[in-house]
């Protein structure tokens, strides 16, 4: 029976996720620039939203590094914009903040709980405050002009930069590294003495989720014109990818992605519409969302999924296809 | 053959000698039994040999190669696995991925998802835990959470088990049962070294016992050697009717 189910489900999901895919392959041709750099805005919280869950969702180790390596990202564009082509920027913006994570990671993932959050916290302050400082005293010049780039070219490498990380996303959780991770999440030393090199696997997972926060960051910085520390580690780019990952919820790996558009546009449309009642509105759902959804939007999902199984007709469906599987077994 | 040499082991937290110039050895396919007062240092010297601790001095063998200093994953892999004196299974998640975990990375050589889920499966048979195999860890009952952590320990193939308070909290027929787990675990050719409070089971299936008091071993040798010895009654007993007299 195990085998029907898994044939029908693994039938239907892929053609979906084709459609979709195709969908938003094809729909920059119809849409304004606004929408085009709307759709790009909420690809860019989608990607750090589920690059910070391949890390921090298994482990429970919360970064608030991410406005780091984003940063960092930012920085790659604007200082190496001029002189390579934008997928070498992309690709270089990449493997800096690898780097990064890699040192940052190897110095700080002995640390646990709030001493890890704070120190990733403090990672981003320290980025921007030094690169301010070096930028007036030594350059002489506050902020960069970044290479234009044209929304469609931003659009489809923000798309390329999403289709890569969800299935590199998709390929973790689904290996014995995904497993891996999640045993840390549980319970780190008992992951140890079962042979799980521990420290090595937190690091690489760290690099992983920093090399795609690390191109989203460069990808959109031509979008801006013109950067400066604190606009490129902006600490909001650290807390949203939290937020919208709890919203959406983290057991599935869909619920980062309709957290972060749910959230973003949610953004939008109260920045736009509502300007004054803007962040007490985020605030309040937020809260909402805190106290009554513990499993996020994918939680709330997952619930009635539940419920529509243990539903007498569901049953009945369930029992049937089972009979029709033993007699296969006959 | 040897299997563990403990050659003057000493450990201290601060300035607290937890664990003090031990040396003994266990054999292969042997059961030996590590008893003592609370306190005595037991656990910490599980936690040396399985490289949660770093000695302060001496050395720790297995099977003549120096362990000691080597990282908890790397001597899993060696063919040392453990179980904890406080149940640490993976809580959230089902008790085939628990076994899984150990059979996919505690194994010296590269071993495929199918080989690993194959062995989990005939691990879940042995400890009886198949019945359960979809259930969170968490939703187990304490005995069948004793038994998940040993087949997870199972599942890296070692050659020595270390089972830290196996049948500590068990009922009676719970401990019978976990000390036939025990023969059956001895009788694959896996050595275990186990700390016990459960004299019944100390007394019945291990080979031979070392005895530990404030961190130095005090005696050691067959369970009827060890109830004659007069040391061995003076720690246990002696405190024992210091407490009953309340003269402390």
């Amino acid at each position: 029976m195990n085998r029907v189910q898994l044939k029908n489900k693994n039938l239907y999901l892929p053609v979906l996720i084709l459609i979709l895919l195709v969908l938003l392959a094809v729909l920059p041709a119809y849409l304004s620039v606004y929408h085009i750099l709307l759709l790009c805005h909420i690809f860019m919280y989608i990607i750090l939203t589920v690059s910070w869950v391949i890390f921090s969702g298994p482990t429970g180790y919360i970064s608030l590094a991410s406005a780091a390596f984003f940063g960092v990202g930012v920085y790659t564009a604007a200082m190496l914009g001029y002189a390579l082509s934008l997928p070498l920027v992309i690709l270089s913006a990449g493997l800096i903040s690898v780097l990064l994570a890699l040192l940052v990671g190897a110095i700080t993932l002995r640390l646990k709980g709030i001493y890890f959050t704070i120190f990733t916290f403090g990672l981003v302050q320290l980025l921007a405050h030094s690169l301010l400082w070096w930028e007036i005293n030594i350059l002489g010049i506050r902020g960069r002009f970044v290479v234009v780039v044209d929304h469609y070219t931003i659009y489809y490498t923000v798309f390329t930069i999403f289709v890569v990380l969800m299935l590199t996303a998709y390929l973790i959780r689904r290996s014995r590294y995904g497993l891996a991770l999640r045993s840390i999440g549980e319970y780190e030393e008992a992951a140890a003495h079962m042979g799980v090199n521990v420290t090595m696997l937190k690091i690489v997972a760290f690099a992983v989720s920093a090399f795609f926060m690390g191109t989203i960051g460069a990808i959109m910085a031509t979008n801006w014109t013109y950067v400066d520390p604190f606009i490129a580690f902006n600490p909001t780019i650290s807390f949203m990818p939290v937020l919208m990952a709890i919203f959406g919820g983290m057991g599935q790996l869909y619920g980062p992605i309709i957290g972060a558009t749910v959230f973003t546009y949610l953004e939008e449309i109260l920045i736009t519409r509502l300007p004054h009642l803007y962040m007490l509105i985020f605030g309040a759902a937020m809260i909402a969302a805190i106290l009554y959804l513990p499993g996020g939007l994918v939680g709330l999902i997952e619930k009635w999924r539940e419920k529509a199984r243990s539903s007498p007709c569901f049953f009945k469906k369930k029992q049937k296809r089972g009979a029709e599987k033993r007699d296969v077994n006959a | 053959m040897l299997m563990l040499e403990l050659e003057g082991a000493t450990k201290y937290f601060g300035g607290m000698a937890a664990v003090t110039n031990v040396d003994f050895q266990v054999n292969r396919g042997e059961i030996v039994g590590l008893i003592g007062p609370n306190g005595a240092g037991k656990t910490t010297l599980f936690n040396l040999i399985s490289g949660d601790l770093r000695l302060k001095s001496g050395a720790i063998k297995y099977k003549g190669q120096k362990i000691s200093g080597l990282k908890p994953y790397q001597i899993c892999r060696l063919g040392v696995a453990r179980t904890f004196q406080l149940v640490k299974i993976f809580n959230n998640i089902s008790v085939f991925q628990n076994i899984l975990l150990g059979a996919l990375f505690g194994q010296s050589r590269h071993v495929s998802t199918a080989h690993a889920a194959a062995q989990t499966a005939e691990l879940l048979d042995f400890v009886g835990l198949a019945n359960v195999s979809c259930t969170p860890a968490k939703d187990l009952t304490l005995v069948n959470q004793k038994r998940l952590e040993v087949a997870r320990a199972l599942a890296t193939k070692p050659e020595l088990l270390l089972l830290d308070e196996l049948m500590a909290g068990l009922n009676s027929t719970e401990v019978t049962e976990a000390m036939e787990l025990v023969r059956k675990i001895r009788d694959q050719g896996i050595t275990v070294f186990m700390i016990e409070h459960v004299m019944k089971a100390i007394m019945n299936i291990c080979d031979r016992i070392i005895v530990l008091h404030h961190g130095n071993k005090i005696a050691e040798g067959t369970p009827l050697e060890i109830t004659g010895s007069k040391k061995v009654i003076e720690v246990y007993l002696g405190e024992g009717e210091l407490a009953y007299a309340g003269t402390d």
